[in-house]
């Protein structure tokens, strides 16, 4: 018993003894007290050489660190515990953590770049007047297709996926608000409908689909598609261009009926330390030249209207990433429906999931 | 004085009890009589007894018997070879090796092998079969279940195999019991406390299963256990998802009793 003591309180000592040693060693890597910034972003979504020039322009040392989900960057951040100055949510995350107090106003004054922002992307619906929320990135949903293995058939309709010959081609991303919102879309309803019929409709008709589809999955997508595992998907915009950029047979189309339009925006959570520094590095992204390089190494579609003009026209006159006024006009954010609508459309996917073929 | 000795070294198991099996399945049923605003409700319970549940529940219950079954058909032989060879323990360690990888990396694996373009569809066709899909299908993912659970199968049967008296099976063969009589009437009646653990270690987180469900049966499998991991991390609604667990429980609790009758033996 006494050794049991003994050896329970080595452990403790040495833990302790640990403890006093990281924090001196983040003291003298300056990881500590007001010159850090700790920014919260999506995995591989930021020219880390970005991060180096603000790095040396400012002296401010710049901790990176990465989350998969909107969900899991919530549930991090609700939690506490955590001191990021920067998060890189979606317009639908941010809207409710606007309404559970997560996030702290942006001072305008101290973000003079805020005037290259296309005002197409700003005052919308999650974060009226952009008080909480910078725009970051943007895009839609859509369908990737593969001309070979439909044999040369393009898709302008959402209604075109119902088509016999697909049976067993496609690959639907396992996300609710999609696939619902697709179903929704493709009778004409807003993705945003929460009328019981419409959605009933809805589910109904995604039904049918059933034959087609073979698989819903996360992530995995990508790989899949890009390998030719099958010859449809629908994805977002942002996989599209990755998918494309590494398989070129590949296209990607908007559907006519219209889609959903998606926001990535940076804000300030209230865990924030550093505010100064939070402002800066948002002002330094937005900067044109470096949204533009920026826009260039993730591959996403920029929302700043200057940086848009510094970028090859192979990428700013792609159609694909880059609506024209058209169709964007008939893009659709996600509202924030409430808790109950969203459980709601998640009970409808998982029935659909359910149903056989 | 030895009486109460022994009782502070009760504690720190009490304390682990207390804390990490009583306190969660409390804090589970807590959960499930709320709704998703927090309020106190007991729809969520009403609503597990909706078609779309009961078909859930019942569609795990049976891949998870299905996967079971597998298990065991192949477990058994395998167990009762290993405990002829030569070298028992390699053998029993490669048998165990694969566990010690994570379980995402081998779906990934599986993925792979069972593309349009994997190995397996490459064997199907140069044999004349052509490629066929794999992936996605109810057959890959009882495969790949079955190939993770394997070894939680065979330990418990291989080691009450071990600790049968060998003697037993001469004494059958010596009365003139033929090799399949004596396996009937006398090896695997003897082993059963084995089968049984073996069961128990598979079926019951088989019917809890969810990524496979998405990666390698690419939703086309629901379970119980796919709509717990739904409810937590997509809905929000931890009143349901905590109540499909409550149930989970409660199934779980059955078959213990149904076939713990016998006396297990993992070690």
């Amino acid at each position: 018993m006494k050794q049991l003591v003994r050896a329970f309180i080595a452990v403790i000592a040495i833990a302790l003894a640990l403890m006093y040693v990281t924090s001196v060693l983040n003291s003298e890597q300056g990881y500590s007290g007001g010159n850090t910034l700790t920014v919260y972003n999506w995995g591989d979504y930021i020219d880390p050489e970005l991060i180096a020039e603000f790095e040396q322009e400012t002296g401010v040392k710049v901790i990176y660190q990465t989350f998969d989900s909107n969900e899991a960057m919530l549930t991090k951040i609700a939690q506490g515990g955590t001191t990021f100055d920067i998060a890189v949510p979606s317009d639908y995350a941010i809207s409710k953590m606007r309404e559970e107090g997560l996030l702290l106003p942006i001072d305008h004054a101290q973000i003079p770049n805020l005037s290259h922002i296309d005002p197409r992307f700003m005052d919308l619906s999650f974060d009226p007047g952009n008080v909480y929320s910078v725009p970051y990135f943007w895009g839609t949903v859509g369908i990737v297709y593969n001309p070979e293995l439909v044999g040369g058939k393009t898709f302008r309709s959402w209604n075109e996926l119902w088509d016999p010959d697909l049976r067993n081609q496609i690959l639907l991303v396992d996300g609710a608000r999609e696939v619902i919102g697709m179903g929704l879309n493709s009778l004409g309803y807003s993705l945003n409908d929460t009328n019981e019929e419409h959605l009933q409709e809805a589910k109904r008709k995604l039904e049918r689909l059933t034959p087609n589809v073979k698989a819903l999955v996360g992530d995995e997508i990508k790989m899949l598609l890009a390998g030719e595992e099958a010859a449809v998907g629908l994805v977002w915009s942002g996989d599209a261009s990755e998918i494309i950029s590494e398989n070129e047979k590949l296209d990607y189309v908007v559907p006519e009926e219209g889609s959903n339009v998606w926001f990535d925006n940076m804000v300030i959570p209230k865990t924030a330390r550093n505010l100064p520094a939070a402002h800066a590095f948002i002002n330094f992204m937005l900067d044109p030249e470096h949204a533009a390089r920026n826009a260039e190494y993730v591959g996403y579609s920029t929302p700043n209207k200057d940086a848009l003009a510094l970028l090859p026209e192979e990428i700013s006159g792609d159609k694909r990433f880059y609506p024209d006024e058209e169709l964007l006009s008939k893009l659709e954010v996600y509202d924030n429906l409430g808790k109950r609508m969203l459980a709601h459309y998640n009970e409808l996917f998982l029935e659909f999931k359910m149903h056989s073929k | 004085m030895r009486s109460n000795a022994r009782n502070y070294y009760l504690i720190p198991y009490l304390a682990w009890i207390a804390l990490f099996v009583v306190a969660p399945i409390a804090l589970i049923v807590y959960y499930s009589f709320h709704d998703i605003e927090g309020g106190f409700t007991l729809d969520n319970y009403a609503k597990f007894f909706t078609p779309v549940y009961l078909k859930m529940a019942l569609s795990s219950f049976w891949y998870a018997l299905l996967i079971t079954l597998f298990s065991l058909l192949v477990a058994y032989p395998t167990a009762l070879i290993l405990t002829r060879t030569k070298h028992k323990q390699l053998w029993l360690l490669l048998i165990i090796l694969p566990s010690w990888v994570n379980l995402l990396l081998k779906a990934y694996a599986f993925i792979g092998l069972f593309g349009t373009y994997g190995l397996a569809n490459a064997l199907l066709e140069t044999i004349g079969i052509g490629r066929k899909q794999i992936l996605f299908t109810d057959f890959s993912f009882v495969f790949v279940a079955v190939y993770i659970f394997i070894p939680f199968m065979i330990l418990p049967i291989f080691n009450s195999l071990e600790e049968m008296n060998k003697s037993l099976i001469h004494a059958a063969r010596d009365l003139g019991a033929s090799a399949w009589t004596t396996f009937r009437r006398v090896i695997f009646p003897l082993t059963l406390g084995g089968v049984k653990a073996g069961c128990q270690a598979v079926f019951i987180p088989a019917l809890s299963l969810f990524m496979l469900t998405r990666l390698i049966a690419g939703n086309r499998v629901i379970t119980l256990g796919t709509a717990i991991e739904q409810h937590f991390l997509v809905t929000m609604d931890w009143g349901m998802g905590a109540t499909i667990a409550v149930f989970l429980v409660i199934i779980m609790a059955l078959i213990m009793v149904v076939t713990g009758q016998g006396r297990g033996s993992i070690r």
